[in-house]
């Protein structure tokens, strides 16, 4: 995803001499190496500073720049939460900040690298849009839609590298704002977005595998929700599934309200990271698997 | 013995133990690879003399002096010495980073001998200045000892600790900083020039300043044990990735681990070091 996020990028900057990258002393990946030696007055490195990054990136963006700012997703979030909301929400600015590694897949850092509720946070910000694609495809997509909007801030939620293609075979294509068919299926949805989606895959298949038959959704604007298509959703399916990595305080809640609202009938199973602040440390999957979210756990929870 | 007999028996004891940590961690490296060899190596100096030759550490922990590593990314160096003293075991060692252990790549607080959660960087001397202030309240007498990057300089929340430590004259303070002249992407010196000078703005803020080589372990502790009316800030001058050729000053040594001719050439050049 961060290669393909830097591909897009020099891409666009190449062309839009208003794109701007601002990261905070993170190493940028791939071809943002080279977007930084041949474009080097814009890119800014404020070193390890992220409180300035947001704040310069909102008076770059009153003057006329389209600035991204560049770091690990709590950095990028977390860190200048009042610039965040006060200098890009409240003013309603067209900024892209870039959250790389979100969820918990910096799973040997510890908590202070966990984007463990970020979605759930960026949600609750007036203003603020939020998308979180699920594979380099997806990646390349909300990139090119960041890089062209004027709709206001942006949190681009993205994993880190080695994210498999999922979207080729797409039923849908990537809108803006709009829920997503990837795979068919006819009795059971999952609904899912980011990096996690890989599992959702996994686990469609494992329950198609069951005589099962499992459609997956992906849900990649967060902000502003898809409530027509999750409605659609929730009335198409007697079982719908979510699987996010964040606390339930982001998609599931959201869908539940909606299913009330609706007055929708069908059973709900959520699968989300725990209200708990993980102290455990090895591969992304042993800290998913931590907080129920293996495929092997998802799948003994729904066979039956 | 004479004085200066004495300071040459103590460096190279000193120099001993350096060398040990410094072959524990990259050992580690070998079983692990997620960890931050060149910035625990920057600072193994400035700990080893803070924790081996300074600290007053006793039986009661309520009054034995606080370490507490801002840098947390550097925190190798700690648990090596941590696991030395006893605070922690070898098999912690053993399982760092695995989901049966309780290590991981940034310090934990509840871990023994862990006096805050670090990791994101700038927050250990806000923490710092609020130990230091309860015990002033309290009254005791230890002394707080604080290392942080220069990287962390950079952050706001750093310069606001600075000035609160400056108001309120905390003199039971020490930060360290390892003024390795690299944060992950860039020197420094090159990349943000106006990060120097540091003496003046140390001094302008309220603090004792002082600045040593951070990889002579006399020099550091002598200015360590040195006490003000003021919080004390030593400006350690060092290297990142000391002690091995290739790592020094490369910026992809920060979080990077050897691979085993790597691994190898480090322990020769450790070894020669010392000869
Ligand atoms: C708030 C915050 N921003 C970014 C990072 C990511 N990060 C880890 S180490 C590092 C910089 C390393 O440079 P420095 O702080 O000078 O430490 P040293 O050179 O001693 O390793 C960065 C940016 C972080 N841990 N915390």
């Amino acid at each position: 995803m961060r290669n393909r996020f830097a591909e897009v990028f020099y891409e666009l900057g190449s062309q839009d001499s208003r794109i701007c990258l601002i990261v905070a002393d993170i190493s940028p990946a791939g071809s943002i190496a080279k977007f930084r030696s041949e474009y080097p007055e814009r890119f800014i490195n404020t070193g390890v500073s992220e409180q300035i990054m947001i704040g310069m990136a909102a008076g770059m963006a009153q003057r006329g720049l389209r600035p991204f700012a560049y770091t690990i997703a709590t950095f990028a979030l977390y860190r200048p939460f009042e610039m965040v909301r006060d200098d890009l929400c409240y003013q309603n600015l067209p900024v892209t900040i870039v959250g790389i590694g979100g969820g918990v897949s910096y799973s040997t850092l510890g908590a202070t690298h966990h984007a463990q509720e970020d979605v759930a946070i960026a949600m609750s910000i007036p203003n603020m849009n939020i998308i979180a694609p699920c594979d380099p495809s997806e990646t390349a997509e909300a990139t090119k839609w960041c890089a062209t909007q004027n709709v206001g801030p942006v949190y681009l939620r993205l994993g880190k590298a080695g994210e498999p293609d999922l979207t080729s075979q797409a039923i849908d294509p990537w809108q803006f704002g709009k829920v997503r068919r990837i795979k068919r299926g006819t009795d059971v949805c999952i609904l899912t977005y980011g990096v996690i989606t890989k599992s959702a895959v996994e686990l469609s298949n494992r329950l198609d595998a069951i005589g099962r038959s499992c459609c997956v959704t992906t849900v990649p604007t967060l902000k502003p929700l898809d409530r027509e298509g999750i409605a659609s959703v929730l009335s198409s399916f007697s079982d719908v599934v979510i699987i996010e990595e964040c606390v339930s305080r982001a998609l599931t809640m959201e869908v539940k309200a909606l299913a009330f609202d609706c007055g929708s009938r069908c059973a709900i199973k959520s699968f989300s990271l725990k209200d708990e602040f993980i102290h455990i440390y090895g591969t992304h999957d042993d800290l998913l698997s931590a907080h129920g979210l293996s495929v092997e756990t998802m799948f003994n929870v729904l066979k039956s | 013995m004479t004085n200066s007999a004495k300071g040459e028996s103590s460096r190279g004891n000193a120099k001993i133990r350096c060398r040990n940590y410094r072959r524990k961690i990259l050992d580690i490296s070998q079983k692990v690879s997620a960890l931050h060899i060149a910035p625990a190596f920057s600072c193994t100096e400035i700990v080893d003399a803070i924790y081996n030759e300074v600290m007053r550490i006793g039986s009661q922990p309520e009054t034995d002096d606080i370490f507490l590593m801002s840098k947390g990314h550097g925190c190798m160096i700690q648990y090596v010495i941590l696991e030395e003293r006893g605070v922690l075991s070898s098999q912690d060692l053993e399982l760092y980073c695995k989901p049966a252990g309780r290590l991981g790549a940034h310090p934990d607080y509840g871990i023994p001998g862990i006096a805050a959660s670090t990791g994101s960087l700038g927050h250990g001397l806000g923490i710092a200045v609020g130990q230091a202030y309860a015990e002033y309240l309290k009254g005791t007498s230890l002394r707080l000892f604080c290392v942080l990057s220069d990287g962390e300089l950079q952050e706001g929340s750093t310069w606001e600790a600075m000035l609160m430590a400056g108001n309120l004259k905390l003199n039971n303070l020490v930060a360290v900083v390892d003024n390795n002249d690299f944060t992950g992407l860039e020197r420094m010196s090159t990349g943000h020039p106006a990060f120097y000078p540091l003496i003046e703005k140390g001094q302008a803020f309220g603090w004792d300043v002082e600045e040593v080589n951070g990889h002579d372990s006399l020099e550091l502790v002598t200015a360590l044990k040195k006490l003000s009316d003021k919080p004390r800030l030593i400006i350690a001058r060092t290297v990142k990735g000391k002690g091995v050729g290739f790592m020094e000053s490369e910026p992809i040594w920060h979080y990077r681990s050897p691979s085993g001719t790597e691994y190898e050439q480090a322990i020769r050049e450790l070894e020669s070091d010392l000869s």
